[in-house]
C-alpha cells in the first residue's frame, strides 16, 4: 500500500519569485509503506515547496495528496496527526522551555507519550532550564526529532533535517529512522544535500530539477544503471561520446556518466568505476544545463 | 552469522550480503534449519536499505539456499553436496577463464601458465 501518494501536484508563484513562475509542475510519486525515500535536487528546484504542500503549509494550485489513504480535505485532523515534520529551522515558540513544549504536545496530540519524550530528551542531553531561543542549532534539531518520535505517526517529512548535526548524532538518527520503518507500516520522505545520508539507508531516490520530476527510482537500480567513466581525450570517439552523460573535459582527459544499457562499449583502457548517488545527480545536472 | 559490508567493493551491497550468507551456509557456520534475521532487521542492523536486503534474500532463495515462508521468515535449506560441487566447479571455471584471458593478453604460453598453477597448488 502507498503510504504517501502525490498526484499531479502543481504550484505557481508570482513572477517575481521564479523566472517563469512555476515552482512545481505535475509532480506525481508514491512511497509504499515501510520504505525510505530520499528527495534530492538543487536549491530552488522545488523540494521545500513539495514538502510544504504535503504539510499543507502552502496551498497547491492543483493536485491530490493522500497520506495512508486520507486526504487533507476529507479529514484534516487525522491527516496532520499522521505526519511528523522536521524542518531546517525550529518551529517552536522561542520563549518556550522543554516543559512548555511537552505540555503543548500533550494537548495537541492524543498519541503523545510523555515518557518517550522525556527519555529522548535526556538521552540527547537537552537542557530543561534554557529557553529554546538559546538552544544551539543541533539542540533544536534534536528537540524536533524528540517531539515527532514520541507520538504515533505514519510518515516523517524531513526537510534538510540533518543539517547542523555532528556525525555521531547523524549516525544515531539514521539508525532511528531505520527503526521507524522497520515494522513495515511507516515511511519517510527525506530531503537532503548530504548524500551520505542517502547512500546507505534510502530505498528510493526522487530527483527534481526546476519543479519537474527527473526520476523516482529504487536506489539500487539507479546505482546499477550507470558507470563513471574516465579516460584520455583520444578515447572520445564520436560514437562513444554521443552516449555519455554530463561529459566534462579537461586538458588531460575526461570524465562522464555512462548508461550501462548502451550498446556502444567503452574503448579498452578507459577507467570505469561505480558512481555514488551524488555523482549520478551531478553529471545529470551538468547534462541538463548543456542541453538547455 | 557475520556480515561485513564494504563501501569500496566492486560488488554491489546486495551481492556482498548474498555472498557472505551463502559462504556461511556452505561452510556450515549457518546450519540448515536456521531462521535468518528478518529482511527489515538485517537492513537496520547493517545500515542498508530494505530494498537491498530484500534483493539479497530473494537471490539466496532463487538459488536454493533459503526458503521464505510468509509470517515465519527465511529458513536455511539443507545443501545437497552434488549441487554444491557443481556450484564450486562453475566458480572455478569462471575464475580460470579470467586467468586464461589475462595470460593470453601477455602471450603467456601454456607451460608458464601451468607452472604458476603448480606453484599455487602446492603453496
Amino acid at each position: 500500500m502507498d503510504l504517501l501518494s502525490v498526484e499531479k501536484l502543481s504550484k505557481q508563484y508570482r513572477k517575481k519569485n521564479k523566472q517563469n513562475g512555476f515552482a512545481l509542475r505535475d509532480i506525481s510519486f508514491q512511497i509504499p509503506a515501510g520504505y525510505i525515500c530520499g528527495y534530492v535536487g538543487r536549491n530552488g528546484a522545488g523540494k521545500t515547496t513539495t514538502l510544504n504542500a504535503i504539510m499543507h503549509l502552502i496551498r497547491m494550485d492543483s493536485g491530490k495528496i493522500r497520506i495512508n489513504g486520507v486526504s487533507f480535505e476529507e479529514d484534516p485532523v487525522r491527516y496532520r496527526q499522521q505526519i511528523g515534520y522536521v524542518g531546517d529551522s525550529s518551529y517552536f515558540p522561542k520563549n518556550f522551555t522543554l516543559k512548555d513544549i511537552r505540555e503543548i504536545l500533550a494537548d495537541f496530540y492524543p498519541s503523545f507519550e510523555p515518557d518517550q519524550f522525556d527519555s529522548l530528551v535526556s538521552r540527547w542531553e537537552l537542557p530543561g532550564s534554557q529557553k529554546i531561543k538559546n538552544y544551539s542549532r543541533g539542540m533544536k534539531v534534536k528537540l524536533m526529532f524528540a517531539s515527532v518520535l514520541s507520538r504515533s505517526t505514519r510518515i516523517l517529512i524531513l526537510d534538510e533535517a540533518t543539517n547542523g548535526l555532528d556525525p555521531m548524532m547523524r549516525n544515531e538518527l539514521l539508525s532511528m529512522l531505520q527503526e521507524y520503518v522497520e515494522d513495515g507500516s511507516r515511511s519517510i520522505l527525506f530531503s537532503t544535500h548530504n548524500m551520505e545520508d542517502l547512500q546507505g539507508i534510502a530505498d528510493y531516490i526522487f530527483f527534481i530539477e526546476e519543479g519537474r520530476k527527473v526520476f523516482f527510482e529504487p536506489k539500487d537500480e539507479l546505482l546499477e544503471e550507470y558507470l563513471l567513466i574516465k579516460g584520455g581525450s583520444d578515447d572520445l570517439t564520436p560514437d562513444f561520446s554521443g552516449q555519455l552523460i554530463g561529459l566534462q573535459k579537461n586538458e588531460f582527459g575526461f570524465s562522464a556518466l555512462y548508461p550501462v544499457s548502451e550498446t556502444v562499449i567503452p574503448p579498452a583502457g578507459v577507467l570505469s568505476e561505480k558512481p555514488t548517488v551524488d555523482e549520478i545527480i551531478m553529471y545529470m545536472l551538468r547534462q541538463m544545463r548543456k542541453t538547455v | 552469522m557475520k556480515i561485513v559490508i564494504s563501501s569500496q567493493s566492486e560488488l554491489p551491497i546486495y551481492a556482498q550480503i548474498e555472498e557472505q550468507i551463502r559462504n556461511q551456509i556452505l561452510d556450515g557456520t549457518i546450519p540448515e534449519g536456521t531462521l535468518l534475521p528478518s529482511i527489515r532487521k538485517l537492513a537496520r542492523e547493517t545500515g542498508v536499505s530494505v530494498i537491498t536486503t530484500t534483493r539479497a534474500y530473494s537471490d539466496l532463495e532463487s538459488r536454493g539456499y533459503i526458503a521464505s515462508q510468509p509470517g515465519r521468515g527465511s529458513i536455511v535449506l539443507p545443501q545437497n553436496n552434488k549441487l554444491l560441487r557443481e556450484q564450486y566447479r562453475k566458480e572455478i571455471g569462471e575464475d580460470l577463464t579470467h586467468a586464461i584471458a589475462a595470460a593470453r593478453q601477455i602471450q603467456m604460453d601454456r607451460q608458464e601458465f601451468d607452472s604458476i598453477l603448480d606453484t599455487l597448488w602446492d603453496s
